[in-house]
């Protein structure tokens, strides 16, 4: 009988949290749509999520690329079929590592801080401050967040495959002797239009799910340093998740049979 | 339409789950009146005041200001009510990624998009003056101030937008007892004599009775006593008695939880 209320009463939180999650992604979005909107904010969150996580998405994207041309060499020598590693390159960073990893990436590096960030003014009440100074927390805090996530994770994730592609270039060229106009005509004729475009699809989404996540849980954080802390824990846990089942989802639409 | 109160509460209730905290206040504010409302901690003061500014919603009741009802307010329409008011919350609340004079003016660039940088930054640093900080101070952060200070700053955001009534919560809470009189001389100075509006809560008796017409007492959910300033040490209610003299002994049983 303790196991079945127990179960009930998980159950019934995360119903409940469902539906706060579900009713603060509608109230952000439709403040979207409204004015007044803080262009500088917007700006502001492109910088910080777009130019400021270039760097550890790169070097994420380029050691994958390198070591995804050296492993697929192991796998594919065995048959002799050494020249499908451009293919592979770019297809599975394309259509899977670029997004993913910079997605979980991001998610530990945007997603936390948004969650400190807006978690700390929770309980500092300068989140009700604002309210008090005409200010809607909503547009000015969440908005810009999101609506940078949605427009940054595609710029990143475009920028992720390209250093990819190059890392499984250097290591092709210059470790496994491959020609380098090969590697590159075989790259360029595996790479698809479609495959591109799903990544970055799978980008703003991730984008999204990363800012509202963070806005979420800081937005609802108590108790103080203890619960900031277990604010930026379940912002970055729950958007990881979500990105991967999100991520499975988009796939199933574009290439599900 | 004098005889509108400025701020008119009926029946105001607000429970958290099974928690109920408000169970119908009744009270009216008449303009240029400053009300202290006092109680023990977890009482429900802070609630009140965020159930008036709409940061919570009551579940019951009326909330008007100006005779217009003010509960379950749109977004717009809220922001427009919030201009008519000013608040000095309890750990100043000030925004740690802006300056002083950003903070301070903060809300005069939300309500006036068009107000230039300059401008209002010497507006900002005139309401500093006001609170007896010099220019020095506008460009420093809010961590870089003593918590005093930082109660300074809170006063000139507070009442930078020219408010017509201001909300004080615990204005003297953690500060040594000279920089409360401080802060409350800079109360009555900046809002008391200039004919705002007040409501303030706090359980520092020396500060109510000094920036308080009158006085009101909350006790589980209740406003148990309302009285002008001066009768709070002569009244016979047991339990304004024990509040005012801060006795362990009497009918205030003290909560644990919130």
């Amino acid at each position: 009988m303790n196991l079945l209320a127990l179960i009930g009463r998980v159950v019934l939180d995360f119903l409940a949290h469902l539906g706060r999650l579900t009713i603060f992604a509608g109230t952000a979005i439709s403040h979207c749509f409204r004015p007044p909107i803080y262009g500088r904010l917007i700006v502001k969150q492109f910088i910080d999520i777009g130019f400021y996580s270039l760097p550890v998405v790169g070097l994420t994207a380029i050691f994958s690329g390198m070591v995804l041309a050296l492993q697929s060499y192991t796998g594919f020598a065995r048959f002799s079929a050494e020249s499908a590693i451009a293919n592979v390159v770019v297809i599975s960073l394309t259509r899977e590592l670029g997004p993913v990893l910079a997605g979980l990436m991001v998610a530990g590096r945007i997603g936390a801080s948004m969650a400190a960030e807006i978690g700390t003014m929770r309980v500092t009440e300068q989140i009700d401050a604002l309210t008090t100074l005409s200010t809607n927390p909503f547009k000015f805090l969440v908005v810009p967040r999101l609506i940078a996530g949605l427009l940054m994770l595609p710029v990143l994730v475009l920028i992720a495959d390209i250093i990819g592609v190059a890392g499984g270039y250097v290591v092709g060229v210059y470790k496994l002797g491959f020609n380098p106009a090969t590697y590159i005509n075989n790259t360029y004729d595996a790479m698809e239009a479609l495959d591109v475009i799903s990544g970055l699809v799978k980008a703003a989404a991730f984008g999204f799910i990363i800012a509202l996540m963070g806005c979420y849980n800081g937005y609802h954080s108590k108790g103080g340093a203890q619960g900031v802390g277990a604010a930026t824990t379940n912002a970055v846990v729950s958007s990881s998740i979500a990105i991967l089942i999100v991520n499975y989802v988009i796939t199933e639409m574009f290439f599900g049979t | 339409m004098t005889d509108v109160p400025k701020i008119s509460l009926r029946g105001v209730a607000k429970a958290f789950g099974e928690k109920q905290v408000l169970s119908g206040i009744d009270l009216d504010i008449a303009a240029g009146e400053s009300v202290v409302v006092i109680g023990g901690s977890g009482t429900g003061k802070s609630v009140l005041i965020k159930c008036i500014l709409g940061i919570l919603e009551a579940d019951t009741g009326t909330i008007a200001v100006d005779g217009q009802n003010v509960m379950h307010l749109e977004s717009n329409a809220r922001d427009a009510t919030n201009a008519k008011f000013g608040m000095l919350f309890q750990g100043g609340a000030l925004f740690d990624s802006l300056p002083v004079w950003e903070n301070v003016a903060f809300g005069l660039r939300a309500r006036d998009r068009h107000l230039s940088r300059d401008t209002a930054r010497a507006q900002a640093i005139e309401t500093l003056a006001k609170v007896g900080l010099d220019e020095q101070v506008a460009d420093l952060a809010p961590s870089e101030l003593s918590g005093g200070m930082q109660k300074r700053v809170g006063l000139a955001r507070a009442i930078a937008g020219r408010p017509e009534i201001v909300f004080f919560d615990e204005p003297t809470t953690g500060l040594d007892p000279i920089m409360s009189d401080v802060i409350n001389d800079l109360i009555v100075s900046t809002v008391k004599k200039k004919g705002i509006t007040a409501l303030s809560i706090t359980h520092d008796m020396q500060s109510a009775r000094k920036i308080g017409d009158r006085i009101a007492m909350l006790y589980e959910g209740k406003l148990i006593w309302v009285g002008p300033a001066a009768d709070v040490d002569s009244t016979e209610n047991p339990y304004v008695q024990q509040f005012v003299h801060g006795r362990a002994e009497g009918p205030i049983k003290m909560q644990v939880r919130r």
